[in-house]
């Protein structure tokens, strides 16, 4: 992005949010959440919208909604209530959906982000429950089909809004959000973070105004930013798109584009598509919830450590860098991971190192179920290091046997026995290996009585040569030493 | 014969309820032509249920006193696998894939159900003439409007082609039909019975109601389908007294309050005159009178006409031919096809008050409509409980006037103020019986109004049930072939 154009702007980012939450049935009725059924299999009257059914609420998510606000440190109103909010679209099988408007769940909150090691507190305007919509399928492309299937699967799953105050200054920071509000999600189990599966769904509005100003200019709603780097790519095209814009004396129009992440662009969504009257009125079928105080300070008392303060812990309790710590702990996954680990081989450090350059290479560490579910264990890693301390295999080697666990989800001493992995320990016999390599190399032995002592490496080199990586390093070391001093 | 009538015949082995079936199935099939209550007979699974009930007396273990009663239901509560069509043409070829609690809770207890009775689209209307598929007649003058918007219900009761129904009050759509066809029609408290699988038009109003001959058969239906139920989160979770015990007592000692405002400007006074002898007889029966104020009556109309249809506007946006019902082919596109679905689907009044509630609802007009009418909606129902927190139960004429010609209404807002006495009840979510209390010159029934407090059904069957016993006005029957 070239920086130039937007020089004397100031970035005014605000995201919205959806998180699917991983509630058990839907937010309204008794049907599964499990994603990927077979086409309206879970689905029931209610979520349907027939005539004559009624909504009933879910209290798990409502707990939800609550540990998520309490996290991000919102006000939980004592009283919420349910709202209609109409349009008409066949996805939506009641033609309104019930949301949250003038009474949510919660609000006033913040999310702390890091930003070249700084943490900003990002304010959080609301935080309010709604239900899912469903899916439209069409036969080829819109454009062409001749016919659209609707599948209700999704309809009514419980989703959580949260509205973002417009603190953020950039894309990076933008991102930044994100990943941190999906940390949080995470962390608490009320989200499982996938955004492919779309249970995490992003929308940006984002202006633009004259350094040093306090107002706002007119803001563009974005939609479709469905992964990190579709949030930081689109916001940063429609940031350059509005700088230039601006300096060439146009107007911003206050409307909704789509971020086309084929073409790198965002369009205007055509009008008819956004100029919505939702019509909100408050949900005759559902009385006004009241949340009970003590109710909340129970799922107060029960919230997890959140990433933030799990990084720093990790930091003060188990001495690791800063940047280490905040890899670790990307998920509650790998940072259960790395604890379990690390209470199996008390060495935070080297066991950091190895998530974060064997485990992390093979698996994504945001990825809550690739983690937990990695066929190499915490345990068994701790098996390997192991192994490498008490000098049964070597580092180089060990490295291997990481792979073949990881393939075969095998442990450690069944890979290294059935491969003859074992590292050569036993001195008589190196020192005969040593011996053949100083005979058959006699240029390397002259060149080290020389004064070229760095004949020695490859001298070294050529005995683990010539046991296949097996050899102890140490004894070859002493062994060699003693010998070239000898001769 | 009434329910209890026939639950005792059932028990002395005189009649069983496969006969007392055939015999309405007979009489529907021989009258209902001139009458128009059906919509819908569903003669196996009545006979079934019938059979059924046949074993259970025989074995002298009936599942109680409902068990074999001829029931109808009005075509707005859902029923499995038999068609539903709220009186519309949108929901044709509806069939519903459940049942609602009060037509589970009533074959629960054995009741026999007859079928499907009609109704003013979507339950829109006080005379039964805005059904889709053709008026229902008065039983006591078959020229004449049943009410509505249950007049199918109430139709049926009133000419013996069921022993009881259900249906459905939003303004008055029990009460008002229940007075025009001479029968007893109750309203319970709002959230006493569950709305399950009542097709909706104004969530917050709407209630399921009961139809029957007299006070003793009323108990017995809303005590079988009164009570929470957790599919419906308005429903209170209180416990059902027995109604029927709770129909021994009389008045004695009992003040009620006649609101002035029900008497004024616009009463018909044949109407007037059988209210207040009704009143005259209570007093008798040893109830003390006393004159309350309802100044926020004139009101309820108003309010009544903003909130109710913002609702259905609502509630009525799902029937857009994508799912089920209707579905105008030939469109072009998605919005073409709703828009085609709805204009075909939809009869006229459903339309205006879709387009009502719409305004109402709209950016910019909210506070001034539905903001504004549910603060009057406060000051109605305080009004009604600040004059109840004094007297036990309220005395008044359900409607204005008798039943009407058909035809006779063609101005909307003439069909509104019909319900000008039921409304401020419906508003407040109270309960409130309407009876038989005597017959205009023309022969028509006179419905008497009784409204009480919050879940106190039981002391308006207890007036109404020593109201009937005091007076002879029930031997009467419409003079139907």
């Amino acid at each position: 992005m070239s920086a130039p154009a937007q020089a004397g702007w100031e970035v005014v980012i605000g995201l919205e949010v959806h998180a699917q939450l991983r509630t058990r049935s839907k937010m309204f009725c008794g049907c599964p959440t499990a994603f990927g059924a077979a086409p309206n299999s879970q689905t029931c009257p209610v979520c349907q919208g027939m005539p004559g059914t009624l909504p009933v609420i879910n209290r798990t998510a409502i707990e939800y909604a609550v540990r998520t606000a309490l996290a991000l440190d919102c006000r939980v109103n004592a009283g919420c209530r349910f709202a209609r909010k109409h349009y008409y679209y066949p996805d939506m099988p009641k033609n309104f959906q019930i949301s949250q408007y003038e009474e949510p769940l919660a609000e006033e909150g913040l999310l702390e982000i890091d930003i070249d090691g700084a943490a900003r507190p990002i304010g959080i305007q609301r935080l309010h429950l709604e239900e899912d919509v469903g899916k439209l399928l069409h036969e080829g492309t819109l454009a062409t089909a001749q016919a659209s299937l609707v599948d209700f699967n999704r309809s009514g799953v419980p989703l959580m809004e949260t509205v973002s105050k417009p603190d953020l200054r950039s894309p990076e920071e933008a991102a930044a959000y994100l990943r941190a509000f999906r940390a949080v999600l995470v962390y608490l189990g009320v989200c499982d973070g996938n955004m492919e599966e779309g249970s995490l769904r992003c929308d940006a509005n984002v202006s633009l105004r004259p350094r040093g100003s306090a107002g706002l200019g007119t803001k563009v709603e974005i939609k479709n930013l469905n992964s990190f780097r579709n949030v930081q790519r689109a916001l940063e095209y429609e940031v350059q798109r509005q700088a230039q814009a601006l300096e060439a004396g146009e107007r911003i129009v206050q409307e909704t584009r789509l971020w086309d992440a084929d073409r790198d662009v965002t369009r205007p969504m055509r009008s008819k598509e956004y100029a919505h009257d939702y019509r909100y009125f408050p949900e005759p079928d559902l009385v006004p919830l009241q949340i009970d105080r003590a109710w909340v300070d129970a799922i107060r008392r029960d919230l997890p450590e959140l990433p933030r303060a799990r990084r720093r812990r990790f930091v003060a309790q188990h001495g690791l860098p800063p940047y280490d710590a905040g890899v670790l702990t990307q998920s509650r996954a790998l940072a259960d991971y790395f604890e379990a680990a690390v209470r199996a081989f008390p060495q935070p450090k080297l066991v950091s190192n190895w998530i974060m350059s064997e485990l992390l290479r093979a698996l994504p560490g945001d990825d809550e179920r690739a983690i937990a579910g990695a066929p190499v264990t915490p345990e068994r890693l701790a098996g390997l290091l192991g192994l490498v301390q008490d000098g049964t295999i070597s580092g180089r080697i060990a490295k291997d046997v990481f792979e073949r666990m990881l393939r075969t989800g095998q442990d450690a001493p069944t890979i290294v026995a059935r491969e003859g992995l074992t590292q050569v320990a036993d001195e008589a016999a190196l020192a005969a290996v040593v011996d053949r390599v100083l005979a058959q190399n006699p240029r390397a032995v002259a060149d080290y009585r020389g004064g070229k002592t760095a004949a020695a490496k490859a001298l070294v080199g050529q005995v683990m040569k010539a046991t296949g990586g097996k050899a102890n390093p140490g004894i070859v070391n002493r062994l060699l030493e003693e010998k070239l001093s000898r001769i | 014969m009434t329910i209890h009538e026939l639950a005792e015949a059932y028990r002395r082995g005189e009649t069983t309820p496969s006969a007392v079936a055939e015999a309405h199935l007979a009489r529907i099939a021989a009258l209902d032509a001139k009458v128009g209550a059906f919509l819908t007979v569903t003669r196996e699974r009545a006979l079934a249920a019938a059979a059924a009930a046949d074993a259970r007396w025989r074995a002298g273990a009936p599942r109680g006193p409902l068990d074999g009663a001829p029931l109808a239901l009005k075509d707005v509560l859902c029923t499995k696998g038999v068609r539903t069509t709220c009186g519309s043409r949108i929901l044709e070829g509806f069939v519903p894939p459940y049942d609602a609690t009060v037509v589970e809770r009533l074959e629960a207890a054995g009741a026999v159900l007859l079928g499907k009775t009609n109704m003013d689209e979507f339950a829109m209307g006080s005379s039964t003439e805005h059904s889709a598929f053709g008026p229902t007649r008065n039983p006591w003058d078959l020229g004449r409007v049943p009410g509505g918007s249950s007049g199918g219900s109430a139709a049926a009761v009133a000419a013996e082609l069921a022993a009881g129904a259900l249906g459905t009050d939003t303004g008055g759509s029990v009460r008002q039909p229940a007075a025009f066809c001479g029968v007893v029609g109750l309203k319970p408290t709002y959230g006493r019975v569950s709305r399950y699988g009542l097709v909706a038009f104004a969530s917050s109003l709407d209630q399921v109601g009961t139809f029957a001959r007299d006070a003793r058969d009323t108990a017995l239906l809303l005590g079988a389908i009164a009570g929470h139920d957790p599919r419906d989160a308005t429903s209170v979770d209180a416990p059902v007294p027995d109604y029927t015990a709770a129909l021994a007592g009389g008045v004695r000692g009992l003040c009620l309050g006649v609101p002035r405002e029900y008497f004024g400007e616009g009463i018909d006074p044949e109407v007037a005159r059988a209210v207040r002898e009704a009143i005259e007889t209570l007093r008798g029966l040893g109830a003390v009178t006393e004159d309350v104020s309802l100044p926020t009556t004139d009101y309820g109309i108003a309010v009544y006409y903003v909130l109710a249809p913002a609702e259905a506007s609502s509630n009525l946006a799902r029937y857009d031919g994508v799912k089920y019902g209707l579905r105008t082919p030939g469109a072009k596109d998605l919005i073409e096809m709703e828009s085609r679905t709805r204009a075909a689907g939809f009869g006229a009044e459903v339309k205006r008050r879709i387009m009502l509630g719409t305004y109402a609802l709209s950016a910019g007009y909210y506070d001034a409509y539905y903001g504004r009418a549910q603060k009057v909606r406060t000051l109605v129902r305080r009004d009604l409980e600040a004059a109840l927190a004094r007297v036990d139960v309220l005395v008044a004429p359900t409607t204005p006037g008798v039943a009407f010609r058909l035809g006779e209404k063609a101005d909307p807002l003439a069909m509104y103020l019909n319900d000008v006495f039921t409304v401020p009840t419906s508003l407040a979510g109270l309960p409130a019986v309407s009876l038989r209390c005597g017959f205009s010159a023309a022969g028509l029934p006179v419905g008497l109004q009784l409204i009480g407090r919050a879940l106190d059904e039981a002391t308006l069957l207890r007036v109404a049930h020593a109201y009937e016993q005091a007076t002879g006005w029930l031997a009467r029957r419409p003079a139907l072939a």
